[in-house]
């Protein structure tokens, strides 16, 4: 046990409070939201660092808020599971700021709302109580909603009111599962629960219903077919900075919470009890893994083709969790990063080639290479690792749940996944083709400025594309060393 | 015995011991049915909260106990209520406000864009743009 667990309180609380002053400072000064962000997130990703490294010397790291002992207080840890999920949501925050330095939203309160979001999601991933879990999760619903709206147009609004309604949903649906889970043993702590479920047996009507409600109101918040319909809207209809960071990490860590309530409070042993139910939810996520591929391939607007891929995507993260293997499981880790990755920074990549000449589907992708030559090669690495070419981190991850899918007898699963494949290598291949052997299209940027739409008049920094350049290297150097990550995780300790 | 003379008694159970739940049930089948069904978006934000209150109702009658009174631990006293669920609650309950709060402003500005709060009007000025 390490002297670090406060930092696990202090890594949650610096942006929750940093988050107040931009609002704060508003009555003074304009945009200085920015440097608070920047300065508050970086100190944040220093003590994370630091956390981390603990976690990988001494082993977990746990923290009892206000000193008060569990189960009756609320603990906060880091294990295997979280500790990846954390370190990505701190570095992840603060990349994302390079991008909307230049490309916007500016004001202060976006950056009231960005701070916010990041230590909702920092609180999600710490936390080891499932009542504190529901406050952290709709933290991060109501600055997700406020920053999917900043764009500040109708469209944009409504967008985030749908998303709203149905995430509210999901979390509400969330919170009834912990009702049931409360009145059958009495506790919140995660810990406690699974020990007293075992108790109960696994069979028990209460704890079945508990763990219905609740699986089906995070897998809203995940976005898996048949709840996905707020996501690409959402997506499609944010600035570009915000649908990158919300894309690598609000459903990132929604799928993360699936996985730490399987696996720490209902743990493999009830998987293992209830076939029926643990058949469901893979096969839920089988379908997931279809549909969303399917939907991709056939949009044109390249916004909605990622946001859709996505779908398919958290389908195979929440399969791999469903199979509860050491194989799948940390198959469903390293996507849960590898994904959040390559699909924040393909919207990152994507704002950068509208921002210069405007394009917004498949189409305008043509010979769009020539033009930008170095967020055209970022762009393409990171899209040709989503489909999961090798040695790239997208390959490594669909093997390792691919081959958990095929030691728990579900190879409908893993003939699923190598299906979906070739249905992302369709989709990507479409844009990749064009922007490389197309015909460049003079005229085509001409052609959107005659149209009224100021598309090409965003400043792009070489900061911007230096950061979708070096998230692709990260997405190709991320897969080799997956064993020597692996090493590190001792995921056997979560999985009891 | 028939089908009937079993499953009656224990409906009959259901709605007379067990009414609260009962009602959490229906209220979150009537917010859920505003919430779909209704092509106005301020009663969708309405139904939404009658479906918060259900799950709020459900915690709250989850700690009712027959002759508890409140948590003030005394010699000889007791039997007391769970006081937990009641503190969940009152942190839920401020969680539906700000989420309310943030809905009705997300509607405003919609009405503001396309002066209409129906849900069908406004995908179709949305289309046309």
């Amino acid at each position: 046990m390490s002297d670090f667990g406060f930092l696990l309180a202090v890594v949650i609380l610096i942006p929750i409070a940093a988050a107040t002053l931009p609002l704060i400072a508003s009555l003074r000064y304009e945009k200085v939201g920015w440097h608070i962000a920047a300065v508050s997130l970086a100190v944040n990703l220093v003590l994370t660092a630091v956390a981390v490294r603990a976690f990988f010397v001494d082993g977990k790291l746990r923290h009892e808020l206000g000193g008060i002992p569990v189960p009756h207080g609320i603990e906060l840890v880091m294990d295997g599971l979280s500790v990846l999920v954390v370190l990505l949501v701190s570095v992840v925050a603060l990349a994302v700021l390079v991008h909307t330095r230049t490309a916007g939203p500016r004001s202060n309160a976006f950056y009231s709302a960005y701070l916010l979001l990041t230590g909702g999601l920092l609180g999600v991933s710490l936390t080891g109580d499932l009542f504190n879990l529901y406050v952290f999760i709709e933290i991060t619903g109501l600055a997700a909603y406020a920053l999917i709206a900043s764009k500040g147009d109708g469209k944009s609004a409504y967008s985030a009111l749908k998303y709203m309604l149905i995430g509210t949903v999901g979390a509400s649906l969330y919170l009834i599962g912990v009702g049931y889970a409360f009145i059958a043993t009495g506790t919140l702590n995660m810990v406690d629960l699974s020990v007293q479920f075992q108790e109960l047996g696994y069979g028990d009507t209460l704890v079945l219903t508990s763990f219905g409600f609740i699986i089906a109101g995070l897998a809203v918040k995940t976005a898996l077919f048949p709840v996905h319909t707020w996501q690409p809207d959402a997506y499609s209809a944010a600035p570009y900075g915000v649908a990158g960071y919300v894309s690598a990490l609000v459903s990132t860590v929604s799928a993360y919470v699936i996985g730490r309530v399987i696996l720490t409070v209902y743990t493999t042993d009830f998987i293992a009890a209830n076939p029926v139910i643990t058949s469901a939810l893979v096969y839920f996520g089988a379908l997931s893994i279809v549909v969303g591929s399917v939907l991709a391939v056939t949009q044109a607007d390249v916004k909605k083709m990622l946001a859709y891929s996505s779908v398919s995507q958290f389908g195979m993260i929440v399969a791999a969790f469903g199979i509860a293997n050491s194989a799948a499981v940390f198959g469903g880790v390293i996507q849960l990063i590898g994904h959040a990755i390559m699909k924040g920074a393909l919207f990152l990549g994507a704002g950068i080639l509208a921002y210069k000449v405007g394009a917004k589907t498949v189409y305008d992708y043509e010979g769009i290479s020539f033009e930008l030559p170095y967020a055209s090669a970022g762009f393409a690495t990171l899209a040709l690792a989503l489909v999961g070419v090798p040695p790239a981190v997208g390959f490594i991850g669909k093997w390792y749940v691919g081959l958990g899918a095929v030691q728990g007898g579900y190879w409908i699963v893993a003939v699923v996944i190598f299906g979906s494949t070739l249905l992302t290598l369709a989709y990507v291949l479409r844009l990749v083709d064009r922007m490389y052997f197309g015909k460049p299209e003079r005229g085509a940027a001409e052609a959107v400025a005659d149209g009224g739409v100021s598309a090409s008049t965003k400043r792009v920094t070489v900061g911007m594309v230096a950061l979708v350049c070096v998230a692709a290297v990260v997405s190709v150097v991320l897969g080799p060393s997956a064993a020597w990550i692996e090493s590190l995780l001792r995921l056997e300790e979560v999985m009891g | 015995m028939s089908a009937m003379e079993i499953v009656a008694p224990a409906l009959v159970d259901v709605f007379v011991a067990r009414y609260y739940h009962v009602t959490f049930m229906v209220l979150v089948a009537v917010g859920l049915y505003i919430l779909i069904d209704s092509k106005n978006l301020v009663k969708k934000v309405i139904g939404l909260n009658i479906f918060q209150m259900s799950v709020f109702l459900f915690f709250i009658t989850a700690a009712y106990q027959d002759g508890a009174g409140p948590a003030l631990i005394e010699e000889g006293g007791g039997p007391y209520a769970n006081p937990l669920p009641h503190v969940l609650i009152l942190t839920a309950i401020v969680v539906g406000v700000s989420l309310t709060s943030l809905a009705l402003a997300l509607v405003v500005r919609v009405y503001e864009e396309y002066g209409t709060v129906h849900e069908d009007r406004v995908e179709e000025v949305m289309a046309d743009e």
